[in-house]
Protein backbone atom coordinates (compact mmCIF):
# COMPACT_ATOMS: atom_id res chain seq x y z
CA UNK A 1 0.00 0.00 0.00
CA UNK A 2 0.93 3.83 -0.02
CA UNK A 3 0.50 6.67 1.61
CA UNK A 4 0.80 9.75 0.17
CA UNK A 5 0.02 13.42 1.01
CA UNK A 6 2.45 16.42 1.35
CA UNK A 7 5.07 17.19 3.90
CA UNK A 8 3.91 17.64 7.73
CA UNK A 9 0.84 16.02 7.23
CA UNK A 10 2.03 12.77 8.91
CA UNK A 11 1.38 10.15 5.77
CA UNK A 12 4.57 8.85 6.53
CA UNK A 13 4.39 8.57 10.39
CA UNK A 14 1.03 7.02 9.60
CA UNK A 15 2.36 4.18 7.33
CA UNK A 16 5.39 3.66 10.10
CA UNK A 17 2.75 2.91 12.83
CA UNK A 18 0.97 0.66 10.66
CA UNK A 19 4.25 -1.42 9.72
CA UNK A 20 5.12 -1.61 12.91
CA UNK A 21 1.54 -2.52 14.49
CA UNK A 22 1.40 -5.70 12.15
CA UNK A 23 5.07 -6.77 13.10
CA UNK A 24 4.89 -5.80 16.79
CA UNK A 25 1.47 -7.18 17.53
CA UNK A 26 -0.23 -9.49 14.37
CA UNK A 27 2.84 -11.97 14.19
CA UNK A 28 2.88 -10.38 10.27
CA UNK A 29 5.97 -9.30 8.35
CA UNK A 30 5.91 -6.07 6.91
CA UNK A 31 8.69 -3.55 5.27
CA UNK A 32 7.90 0.24 5.23
CA UNK A 33 10.13 2.60 3.52
CA UNK A 34 9.94 6.23 2.23
CA UNK A 35 11.18 8.47 -1.36
CA UNK A 36 13.60 11.23 0.48
CA UNK A 37 14.73 13.67 -1.75
CA UNK A 38 13.41 16.93 -3.41
CA UNK A 39 10.17 15.62 -4.58
CA UNK A 40 9.25 14.60 -0.38
CA UNK A 41 9.54 18.35 0.37
CA UNK A 42 6.49 20.65 -0.66
CA UNK A 43 5.81 18.57 -3.41
CA UNK A 44 3.94 14.51 -2.95
CA UNK A 45 4.83 12.75 -0.16
CA UNK A 46 4.78 8.88 -0.63
CA UNK A 47 5.52 6.40 2.06
CA UNK A 48 5.62 2.26 0.41
CA UNK A 49 3.97 -0.32 3.13
CA UNK A 50 4.16 -3.94 2.36
CA UNK A 51 2.23 -6.84 4.82
CA UNK A 52 2.19 -9.98 3.98
CA UNK A 53 2.52 -13.81 5.59
CA UNK A 54 5.90 -14.43 4.07
CA UNK A 55 9.09 -13.17 3.94
CA UNK A 56 8.94 -9.50 1.51
CA UNK A 57 12.12 -9.02 -0.09
CA UNK A 58 11.59 -6.51 -3.10
CA UNK A 59 10.48 -3.47 -0.10
CA UNK A 60 9.15 -1.06 -2.98
CA UNK A 61 5.23 -1.06 -4.07
CA UNK A 62 4.71 -1.18 -7.60
CA UNK A 63 1.30 -1.58 -8.11
CA UNK A 64 -0.69 -0.74 -4.69
CA UNK A 65 -3.58 -2.75 -3.45
CA UNK A 66 -4.65 0.01 -1.21
CA UNK A 67 -3.79 3.90 -1.87
CA UNK A 68 -4.39 6.70 0.34
CA UNK A 69 -4.06 10.15 -0.96
CA UNK A 70 -4.33 12.95 1.44
CA UNK A 71 -3.63 15.75 -1.39
CA UNK A 72 -4.51 16.55 -4.99
CA UNK A 73 -0.99 16.54 -6.38
CA UNK A 74 -0.17 13.05 -4.43
CA UNK A 75 -3.65 11.79 -5.62
CA UNK A 76 -2.71 13.03 -9.42
CA UNK A 77 0.91 11.40 -9.07
CA UNK A 78 0.30 8.27 -7.50
CA UNK A 79 -3.52 7.55 -8.98
CA UNK A 80 -2.18 6.02 -12.01
CA UNK A 81 -0.23 3.37 -10.14
CA UNK A 82 -3.45 1.67 -7.87
CA UNK A 83 -3.75 -1.60 -9.19
CA UNK A 84 -7.11 -2.80 -10.66
CA UNK A 85 -9.85 -3.42 -7.88
CA UNK A 86 -7.74 -2.00 -5.64
CA UNK A 87 -8.60 0.75 -3.19
CA UNK A 88 -8.29 4.48 -2.92
CA UNK A 89 -9.02 6.65 -0.23
CA UNK A 90 -9.35 10.43 -0.21
CA UNK A 91 -10.50 13.29 2.14
CA UNK A 92 -12.80 15.09 0.30
CA UNK A 93 -11.82 18.48 1.69
CA UNK A 94 -8.48 18.05 -0.39
CA UNK A 95 -9.07 16.10 -3.03
CA UNK A 96 -11.53 16.29 -5.79
CA UNK A 97 -11.74 12.69 -7.37
CA UNK A 98 -11.54 12.72 -11.50
CA UNK A 99 -12.86 9.61 -13.57
CA UNK A 100 -14.21 6.59 -12.25
CA UNK A 101 -12.35 3.64 -12.65
CA UNK A 102 -12.05 0.31 -11.74
CA UNK A 103 -11.30 0.81 -8.11
CA UNK A 104 -13.19 1.15 -4.61
CA UNK A 105 -12.57 4.62 -4.45
CA UNK A 106 -14.02 6.34 -0.97
CA UNK A 107 -13.83 9.70 0.02
CA UNK A 108 -14.30 10.50 3.88
CA UNK A 109 -15.00 14.02 5.40
CA UNK A 110 -11.47 13.07 7.83
CA UNK A 111 -10.04 16.48 7.98
CA UNK A 112 -13.44 18.32 8.24
CA UNK A 113 -14.44 15.40 11.29
CA UNK A 114 -11.20 15.89 13.18
CA UNK A 115 -11.27 19.81 13.43
CA UNK A 116 -15.07 19.57 14.02
CA UNK A 117 -14.45 17.13 17.05
CA UNK A 118 -11.22 17.39 18.08
CA UNK A 119 -9.92 20.86 17.09
CA UNK A 120 -6.49 20.11 16.14
CA UNK A 121 -4.98 18.82 12.99
CA UNK A 122 -2.00 17.33 14.54
CA UNK A 123 -4.36 13.68 14.87
CA UNK A 124 -6.05 14.45 11.15
CA UNK A 125 -3.17 10.99 10.30
CA UNK A 126 -4.03 8.77 13.02
CA UNK A 127 -7.90 9.21 11.93
CA UNK A 128 -6.90 8.61 8.78
CA UNK A 129 -5.45 5.81 9.68
CA UNK A 130 -8.73 4.60 11.78
CA UNK A 131 -10.55 5.06 8.58
CA UNK A 132 -7.37 2.73 6.89
CA UNK A 133 -7.70 -0.15 9.19
CA UNK A 134 -11.76 0.15 9.25
CA UNK A 135 -11.96 -0.69 5.67
CA UNK A 136 -9.23 -2.81 5.23
CA UNK A 137 -8.90 -4.74 8.41
CA UNK A 138 -5.22 -5.29 8.38
CA UNK A 139 -4.44 -4.92 12.29
CA UNK A 140 -6.67 -4.40 14.99
CA UNK A 141 -7.13 -0.83 16.44
CA UNK A 142 -5.73 -2.15 19.80
CA UNK A 143 -2.39 -3.19 17.75
CA UNK A 144 -2.35 0.57 16.66
CA UNK A 145 -3.10 1.47 20.20
CA UNK A 146 -0.18 -0.27 21.33
CA UNK A 147 2.37 1.22 18.90
CA UNK A 148 1.00 4.70 19.96
CA UNK A 149 1.68 4.01 23.41
CA UNK A 150 5.39 3.36 23.38
CA UNK A 151 5.39 6.79 20.69
CA UNK A 152 3.26 9.52 22.08
CA UNK A 153 3.75 11.67 25.18
CA UNK A 154 1.13 10.01 27.58
CA UNK A 155 -0.82 13.65 27.50
CA UNK A 156 -1.60 13.33 24.29
CA UNK A 157 -2.53 9.24 23.91
CA UNK A 158 -6.53 10.43 24.65
CA UNK A 159 -6.74 12.48 21.75
CA UNK A 160 -4.82 9.82 19.06
CA UNK A 161 -7.58 7.19 20.41
CA UNK A 162 -10.29 9.37 19.78
CA UNK A 163 -8.70 10.15 16.03
CA UNK A 164 -8.79 6.24 15.57
CA UNK A 165 -12.22 5.79 16.71
CA UNK A 166 -13.48 8.72 14.60
CA UNK A 167 -11.45 7.30 11.47
CA UNK A 168 -12.82 3.62 12.28
CA UNK A 169 -16.94 5.19 12.91
CA UNK A 170 -15.77 7.17 9.46
CA UNK A 171 -15.55 3.52 7.60
CA UNK A 172 -18.06 1.91 9.17
CA UNK A 173 -21.07 0.69 7.04
CA UNK A 174 -18.87 1.22 4.11
CA UNK A 175 -19.48 -2.45 1.99
CA UNK A 176 -16.84 -4.42 0.34
CA UNK B 1 16.26 -16.53 20.15
CA UNK B 2 14.60 -15.35 22.61
CA UNK B 3 15.40 -11.43 22.12
CA UNK B 4 13.38 -8.40 21.98
CA UNK B 5 11.59 -7.77 18.58
CA UNK B 6 11.91 -3.99 16.74
CA UNK B 7 10.71 -2.58 13.61
CA UNK B 8 13.65 -0.61 12.67
CA UNK B 9 15.65 1.42 9.80
CA UNK B 10 18.47 -0.62 8.81
CA UNK B 11 20.97 2.09 9.79
CA UNK B 12 19.23 1.68 13.47
CA UNK B 13 19.79 -2.03 12.90
CA UNK B 14 23.49 -1.29 12.22
CA UNK B 15 23.80 0.86 15.99
CA UNK B 16 22.40 -2.50 17.62
CA UNK B 17 24.73 -4.53 16.00
CA UNK B 18 27.52 -2.36 16.97
CA UNK B 19 26.25 -1.68 20.49
CA UNK B 20 25.95 -5.43 20.57
CA UNK B 21 29.80 -5.88 19.78
CA UNK B 22 30.92 -3.50 22.57
CA UNK B 23 31.34 -0.05 20.24
CA UNK B 24 32.84 2.05 22.92
CA UNK B 25 33.60 5.40 21.13
CA UNK B 26 31.51 7.04 17.98
CA UNK B 27 33.16 10.06 15.95
CA UNK B 28 31.51 11.18 12.87
CA UNK B 29 30.28 13.98 10.41
CA UNK B 30 26.33 13.15 9.80
CA UNK B 31 25.57 12.93 6.41
CA UNK B 32 22.45 11.40 4.37
CA UNK B 33 21.88 8.41 3.93
CA UNK B 34 24.06 7.43 6.97
CA UNK B 35 22.80 10.44 9.53
CA UNK B 36 20.49 8.12 11.51
CA UNK B 37 23.26 5.68 12.81
CA UNK B 38 25.19 9.30 14.40
CA UNK B 39 22.04 10.77 15.80
CA UNK B 40 21.30 6.99 17.45
CA UNK B 41 24.71 6.86 18.65
CA UNK B 42 24.77 10.27 20.60
CA UNK B 43 22.04 9.21 22.67
CA UNK B 44 22.46 5.79 23.30
CA UNK B 45 26.58 5.57 23.45
CA UNK B 46 26.68 8.41 26.46
CA UNK B 47 23.87 6.14 28.60
CA UNK B 48 26.19 3.09 28.53
CA UNK B 49 29.63 5.13 29.29
CA UNK B 50 30.85 5.65 25.95
CA UNK B 51 31.47 8.73 24.15
CA UNK B 52 30.07 10.23 21.15
CA UNK B 53 31.70 13.19 19.51
CA UNK B 54 30.49 14.98 16.04
CA UNK B 55 33.44 16.28 14.32
CA UNK B 56 34.23 19.00 11.98
CA UNK B 57 34.65 16.85 9.07
CA UNK B 58 35.12 13.46 8.15
CA UNK B 59 38.83 13.20 8.05
CA UNK B 60 38.81 14.21 11.71
CA UNK B 61 36.36 11.30 12.35
CA UNK B 62 39.05 8.93 11.50
CA UNK B 63 41.63 9.71 12.51
CA UNK B 64 39.09 10.60 15.92
CA UNK B 65 38.17 6.69 15.84
CA UNK B 66 41.88 5.79 15.27
CA UNK B 67 43.04 7.31 18.19
CA UNK B 68 40.61 5.84 20.65
CA UNK B 69 41.26 2.78 19.44
CA UNK B 70 44.91 2.85 20.54
CA UNK B 71 43.49 3.70 23.56
CA UNK B 72 41.91 0.51 23.93
CA UNK B 73 38.32 1.06 22.82
CA UNK B 74 35.92 0.01 20.45
CA UNK B 75 35.47 2.66 17.69
CA UNK B 76 33.05 2.97 14.62
CA UNK B 77 32.28 6.33 12.08
CA UNK B 78 29.55 6.40 9.67
CA UNK B 79 29.75 8.27 6.20
CA UNK B 80 28.36 8.45 2.70
CA UNK B 81 30.56 8.17 -0.58
CA UNK B 82 31.58 11.85 -0.41
CA UNK B 83 32.85 11.69 3.29
CA UNK B 84 34.38 7.93 2.58
CA UNK B 85 36.75 9.91 -0.27
CA UNK B 86 37.48 12.52 3.06
CA UNK B 87 38.66 9.57 4.84
CA UNK B 88 40.72 7.08 2.45
CA UNK B 89 44.03 8.96 4.16
CA UNK B 90 42.73 7.98 7.54
CA UNK B 91 42.18 4.44 6.22
CA UNK B 92 45.48 3.64 4.55
CA UNK B 93 47.00 4.71 7.91
CA UNK B 94 44.63 2.51 10.28
CA UNK B 95 45.62 -0.21 7.68
CA UNK B 96 49.14 0.13 7.67
CA UNK B 97 49.25 1.08 11.79
CA UNK B 98 47.17 -2.14 12.16
CA UNK B 99 43.97 -0.09 14.35
CA UNK B 100 40.82 -2.11 14.57
CA UNK B 101 38.17 0.33 13.62
CA UNK B 102 35.21 0.12 11.68
CA UNK B 103 34.04 2.47 9.21
CA UNK B 104 30.25 2.53 7.95
CA UNK B 105 30.02 3.76 4.23
CA UNK B 106 25.64 3.98 3.77
CA UNK B 107 26.04 4.50 -0.22
CA UNK B 108 24.51 6.76 -2.11
CA UNK B 109 25.06 8.13 -5.49
CA UNK B 110 28.23 9.44 -7.10
CA UNK B 111 30.69 10.75 -7.78
CA UNK B 112 30.99 13.68 -5.63
CA UNK B 113 28.14 14.66 -3.74
CA UNK B 114 26.30 13.10 -6.60
CA UNK B 115 22.72 11.72 -5.69
CA UNK B 116 22.22 12.65 -1.69
CA UNK B 117 18.92 10.69 -1.01
CA UNK B 118 19.13 7.86 -3.67
CA UNK B 119 20.39 4.64 -3.64
CA UNK B 120 23.57 2.99 -5.40
CA UNK B 121 26.33 0.51 -4.92
CA UNK B 122 29.18 2.50 -6.17
CA UNK B 123 31.47 2.37 -3.67
CA UNK B 124 32.50 -1.41 -3.66
CA UNK B 125 36.05 -0.28 -5.66
CA UNK B 126 36.85 2.53 -3.63
CA UNK B 127 36.44 0.49 -0.56
CA UNK B 128 38.80 -2.01 -2.20
CA UNK B 129 41.53 0.49 -4.21
CA UNK B 130 40.35 4.02 -2.30
CA UNK B 131 43.41 3.79 -0.33
CA UNK B 132 46.98 4.51 -2.35
CA UNK B 133 49.64 1.42 -2.23
CA UNK B 134 49.21 -2.55 -2.21
CA UNK B 135 46.80 -3.22 0.64
CA UNK B 136 44.14 -5.72 1.81
CA UNK B 137 40.94 -4.53 3.17
CA UNK B 138 37.77 -6.25 4.62
CA UNK B 139 34.16 -4.65 3.33
CA UNK B 140 30.78 -6.59 4.30
CA UNK B 141 27.60 -5.66 3.50
CA UNK B 142 24.10 -7.43 4.43
CA UNK B 143 20.54 -7.05 3.03
CA UNK B 144 18.15 -7.36 5.69
CA UNK B 145 18.04 -6.05 8.99
CA UNK B 146 18.96 -9.16 11.05
CA UNK B 147 22.13 -9.45 9.08
CA UNK B 148 22.84 -6.08 9.04
CA UNK B 149 22.84 -6.55 13.19
CA UNK B 150 25.32 -9.43 12.81
CA UNK B 151 27.50 -8.59 9.71
CA UNK B 152 27.82 -5.49 12.36
CA UNK B 153 29.35 -7.77 15.20
CA UNK B 154 31.36 -9.32 12.49
CA UNK B 155 32.86 -5.95 11.13
CA UNK B 156 33.39 -5.65 14.79
CA UNK B 157 35.25 -9.18 15.70
CA UNK B 158 37.36 -9.18 12.12
CA UNK B 159 38.83 -5.73 13.39
CA UNK B 160 39.50 -7.12 16.54
CA UNK B 161 40.80 -10.40 15.16
CA UNK B 162 43.05 -9.01 12.55
CA UNK B 163 43.70 -5.52 13.71
CA UNK B 164 42.72 -3.87 10.94
CA UNK B 165 39.71 -1.29 9.65
CA UNK B 166 36.90 -3.22 8.64
CA UNK B 167 34.11 -1.45 6.05
CA UNK B 168 30.43 -2.08 6.27
CA UNK B 169 29.37 -1.11 2.83
CA UNK B 170 24.97 -0.53 3.20
CA UNK B 171 22.82 1.44 0.59
CA UNK B 172 20.07 3.70 1.17
CA UNK B 173 17.63 1.46 0.43
CA UNK B 174 18.37 -1.04 3.50
CA UNK B 175 19.85 2.31 5.70
CA UNK B 176 16.17 3.91 5.36
CA UNK B 177 13.74 1.00 5.27
CA UNK B 178 11.85 -0.62 7.94
CA UNK B 179 11.28 -4.29 9.15
CA UNK B 180 11.77 -6.34 11.68
CA UNK B 181 14.92 -6.99 13.98
CA UNK B 182 15.20 -9.48 16.84
CA UNK B 183 17.66 -8.43 18.77
CA UNK B 184 19.81 -11.59 19.77
CA UNK B 185 20.55 -12.14 23.53
CA UNK B 186 23.79 -11.02 25.31
CA UNK B 187 26.02 -14.22 24.24
CA UNK B 188 23.95 -15.38 21.49
CA UNK B 189 26.58 -13.89 18.83
CA UNK B 190 30.33 -14.55 20.23
CA UNK B 191 32.20 -11.49 20.19
CA UNK B 192 35.44 -11.20 19.81
CA UNK B 193 37.04 -8.52 22.73
CA UNK B 194 40.45 -6.67 22.33
CA UNK B 195 43.93 -8.57 22.50
CA UNK B 196 46.17 -7.12 25.06
CA UNK B 197 49.96 -7.94 25.72
CA UNK B 198 50.40 -9.47 28.51
CA UNK B 199 53.89 -7.75 29.01
CA UNK B 200 54.25 -6.23 32.13
CA UNK B 201 54.80 -2.01 33.11
CA UNK B 202 58.65 -1.68 32.70
CA UNK B 203 59.26 -4.30 30.29
CA UNK B 204 60.09 -3.82 26.68
CA UNK B 205 56.57 -3.92 24.78
CA UNK B 206 57.08 -4.20 20.83
CA UNK B 207 53.61 -3.30 19.11
CA UNK B 208 54.25 -4.95 16.13
CA UNK B 209 56.00 -8.17 16.78
CA UNK B 210 53.65 -10.74 15.77
CA UNK B 211 52.55 -14.01 18.25
CA UNK B 212 52.96 -17.12 16.64
CA UNK B 213 49.55 -17.40 15.37
CA UNK B 214 50.34 -14.34 13.64
CA UNK B 215 48.23 -11.90 15.81
CA UNK B 216 49.86 -9.02 17.80
CA UNK B 217 48.50 -7.72 20.75
CA UNK B 218 47.83 -4.22 21.82
CA UNK B 219 48.79 -2.14 24.74
CA UNK B 220 46.69 0.57 25.61
CA UNK B 221 48.17 3.99 24.31
CA UNK B 222 49.17 6.27 26.77
CA UNK B 223 48.88 3.64 29.44
CA UNK B 224 51.82 1.54 30.81
CA UNK B 225 53.88 1.45 27.48
CA UNK B 226 56.15 3.73 25.67
CA UNK B 227 55.65 3.29 21.36
CA UNK B 228 55.57 4.40 18.36
CA UNK B 229 52.93 4.64 15.39
CA UNK B 230 53.52 6.11 12.02
CA UNK B 231 52.09 5.64 8.71
CA UNK B 232 55.63 4.63 7.58
CA UNK B 233 57.07 1.50 7.26
CA UNK B 234 57.98 0.33 10.75
CA UNK B 235 59.99 -2.42 12.33
CA UNK B 236 58.28 -4.25 15.37
CA UNK B 237 59.11 -0.76 18.31
CA UNK B 238 56.94 0.79 15.60
CA UNK B 239 59.98 3.14 14.40
CA UNK B 240 59.96 3.94 10.74
CA UNK B 241 62.41 1.77 8.78
CA UNK B 242 63.51 1.67 5.34
CA UNK B 243 65.20 -1.51 5.50
CA UNK B 244 64.49 -3.60 2.44
CA UNK B 245 63.68 -7.11 4.85
CA UNK B 246 61.69 -4.65 7.37
CA UNK B 247 59.76 -3.21 4.06
CA UNK B 248 58.84 -6.33 2.58
CA UNK B 249 58.24 -8.10 5.30
CA UNK B 250 55.19 -5.71 6.44
CA UNK B 251 54.04 -5.59 3.01
CA UNK B 252 53.54 -9.37 3.35
CA UNK B 253 52.03 -9.40 6.78
CA UNK B 254 49.74 -7.03 5.81
CA UNK B 255 48.38 -8.85 2.64
CA UNK B 256 48.51 -12.12 4.40
CA UNK B 257 46.99 -11.47 7.56
CA UNK B 258 43.69 -10.94 5.20
CA UNK B 259 43.79 -13.03 2.40
CA UNK B 260 45.16 -16.14 4.31
CA UNK B 261 41.94 -15.88 6.10
CA UNK B 262 39.11 -15.53 3.16
CA UNK B 263 37.72 -18.76 3.94
CA UNK B 264 36.90 -18.04 7.75
CA UNK B 265 35.89 -14.18 6.48
CA UNK B 266 33.30 -15.58 3.46
CA UNK B 267 29.81 -14.40 4.93
CA UNK B 268 26.90 -15.40 1.90
CA UNK B 269 23.43 -17.10 1.59
CA UNK B 270 22.34 -19.14 -0.96
CA UNK B 271 18.86 -19.50 -2.74
CA UNK B 272 18.38 -22.47 -4.97
CA UNK B 273 21.33 -23.23 -5.89
CA UNK B 274 21.96 -26.79 -6.32
CA UNK B 275 20.09 -27.03 -10.11
CA UNK B 276 19.78 -23.35 -11.11
CA UNK B 277 21.16 -22.60 -14.45
CA UNK B 278 21.18 -19.16 -14.38
CA UNK B 279 22.38 -18.45 -10.75
CA UNK B 280 22.43 -14.78 -9.77
CA UNK B 281 25.13 -13.44 -7.90
CA UNK B 282 23.77 -10.11 -5.63
CA UNK B 283 23.95 -8.03 -2.51
CA UNK B 284 22.74 -5.44 -0.62
CA UNK B 285 19.72 -3.98 -1.58
CA UNK B 286 19.70 -5.80 -4.85
CA UNK B 287 20.00 -8.87 -3.59
CA UNK B 288 16.34 -8.31 -2.10
CA UNK B 289 15.12 -7.50 -5.69
CA UNK B 290 17.36 -10.70 -6.87
CA UNK B 291 15.93 -12.76 -4.24
CA UNK B 292 12.59 -11.85 -5.24
CA UNK B 293 12.64 -12.09 -8.56
CA UNK B 294 14.68 -15.95 -8.13
CA UNK B 295 11.44 -16.93 -5.29
CA UNK B 296 8.88 -16.20 -7.82
CA UNK B 297 10.68 -17.79 -11.04
CA UNK B 298 10.82 -21.08 -8.66
CA UNK B 299 7.27 -21.05 -8.74
CA UNK B 300 7.04 -21.53 -12.51
CA UNK B 301 9.37 -24.09 -12.62
CA UNK B 302 12.01 -22.22 -13.67
CA UNK B 303 15.45 -22.86 -12.64
CA UNK B 304 17.07 -20.00 -11.25
CA UNK B 305 19.33 -19.54 -7.90
CA UNK B 306 21.01 -16.56 -6.08
CA UNK B 307 24.67 -16.35 -4.53
CA UNK B 308 24.48 -13.46 -1.98
CA UNK B 309 27.64 -12.25 -1.07
CA UNK B 310 27.58 -10.65 1.89
CA UNK B 311 31.59 -10.41 2.13
CA UNK B 312 32.76 -8.33 -0.87
CA UNK B 313 36.37 -8.33 0.19
CA UNK B 314 38.44 -10.11 0.55
CA UNK B 315 36.58 -11.25 -2.77
CA UNK B 316 35.72 -14.73 -1.42
CA UNK B 317 36.67 -16.30 -4.95
CA UNK B 318 36.97 -20.30 -4.29
CA UNK B 319 32.77 -19.94 -3.03
CA UNK B 320 32.10 -17.78 -6.26
CA UNK B 321 33.88 -20.43 -8.47
CA UNK B 322 32.89 -23.96 -6.84
CA UNK B 323 28.48 -21.92 -6.37
CA UNK B 324 28.86 -21.15 -10.27
CA UNK B 325 30.15 -24.64 -11.34
CA UNK B 326 26.83 -25.73 -12.92
CA UNK B 327 25.29 -22.57 -13.43
CA UNK B 328 24.76 -22.30 -17.31
CA UNK B 329 24.90 -18.51 -16.81
CA UNK B 330 25.65 -16.06 -13.98
CA UNK B 331 24.07 -12.98 -13.85
CA UNK B 332 25.66 -10.69 -11.40
CA UNK B 333 22.85 -7.87 -10.18
CA UNK B 334 24.30 -4.74 -8.76
CA UNK B 335 23.94 -0.77 -8.56
CA UNK B 336 26.69 0.17 -10.44
CA UNK B 337 28.73 0.09 -13.87
CA UNK B 338 29.94 -3.54 -12.69
CA UNK B 339 31.98 -3.18 -9.83
CA UNK B 340 31.38 -6.94 -8.71
CA UNK B 341 31.14 -7.91 -12.44
CA UNK B 342 35.33 -7.89 -12.57
CA UNK B 343 36.14 -10.27 -9.73
CA UNK B 344 33.20 -13.17 -10.55
CA UNK B 345 34.30 -13.18 -13.84
CA UNK B 346 37.97 -13.72 -12.66
CA UNK B 347 36.42 -16.33 -10.41
CA UNK B 348 34.53 -18.60 -12.36
CA UNK B 349 35.35 -21.16 -15.01
CA UNK B 350 33.92 -19.32 -18.50
CA UNK B 351 33.92 -15.45 -17.88
CA UNK B 352 32.14 -15.66 -21.49
CA UNK B 353 29.16 -16.41 -19.36
CA UNK B 354 28.97 -13.54 -16.97
CA UNK B 355 26.37 -10.82 -17.27
CA UNK B 356 25.52 -7.81 -15.49
CA UNK B 357 21.98 -6.58 -14.36
CA UNK B 358 22.82 -3.28 -12.88
CA UNK B 359 20.80 0.30 -12.66
CA UNK B 360 22.50 3.53 -12.15
CA UNK B 361 19.71 6.26 -11.88
CA UNK B 362 19.15 6.52 -8.15
CA UNK B 363 16.47 3.48 -8.49
CA UNK B 364 16.84 0.22 -6.84
CA UNK B 365 16.54 -2.40 -9.37
CA UNK B 366 13.37 -4.49 -9.77
CA UNK B 367 12.70 -7.82 -9.98
CA UNK B 368 11.20 -7.14 -13.75
CA UNK B 369 14.60 -5.00 -14.77
CA UNK B 370 16.57 -8.55 -13.61
CA UNK B 371 13.97 -11.09 -15.12
CA UNK B 372 14.35 -8.93 -18.67
CA UNK B 373 17.72 -9.31 -19.22
CA UNK B 374 17.33 -12.70 -18.06
CA UNK B 375 15.05 -13.38 -20.79
CA UNK B 376 17.60 -11.29 -23.66
CA UNK B 377 20.69 -13.17 -22.18
CA UNK B 378 18.33 -16.46 -22.71
CA UNK B 379 17.73 -14.97 -26.08
CA UNK B 380 13.82 -15.08 -24.96
CA UNK B 381 13.42 -11.26 -25.87
CA UNK B 382 12.08 -8.82 -23.13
Amino acid sequence: MVFSGSGGQGVITAGIILAEAAVLHENLIAVQSQSYGPEARGGATRCDVIIAESPIHFPKVIQPNVLICLTQQSYATFFPLLRPGGLLLTDNRYVKLGKKVDARQIELPMYETVMEKIGRPIVFNICMLGAVIGLTKLVRPESIIKVLETQIPLSFLDMNRQALDLGLKLSEGIGD
Amino acid sequence: MGGELRFVQGNEACVEGAMYAGLDFFAGYPITPSTEIAELLASRLPLKGGKFLQMEDEIASICAIIGASLTGNKVMTATSGPGFSLMQEGLGYAIMAEIPCVIVDVQRGGPSTGLPTKVSQGDVNQARWGVHGDHAIVALTASNHQDVFSITVDAFNFSETYRTPVILLFDEVIGHMRERLKIPEPGEIPLVERLKTSVKEGVDYHPYLQREDGRLPMSDFGGVHRYNVTGLFHDMWGFPSEKPSVVHELMRHLVDKIDHHVDKMARYREYFIEDAEMLLISYGSSARSALHMVTDRRQHGERVGLLELQTLWPFPAAVVREKTRNARYVVVVEMNMGQMLQPVKAAVEKPERVFLANRVDGVLITPADILNILRLIQGKGV
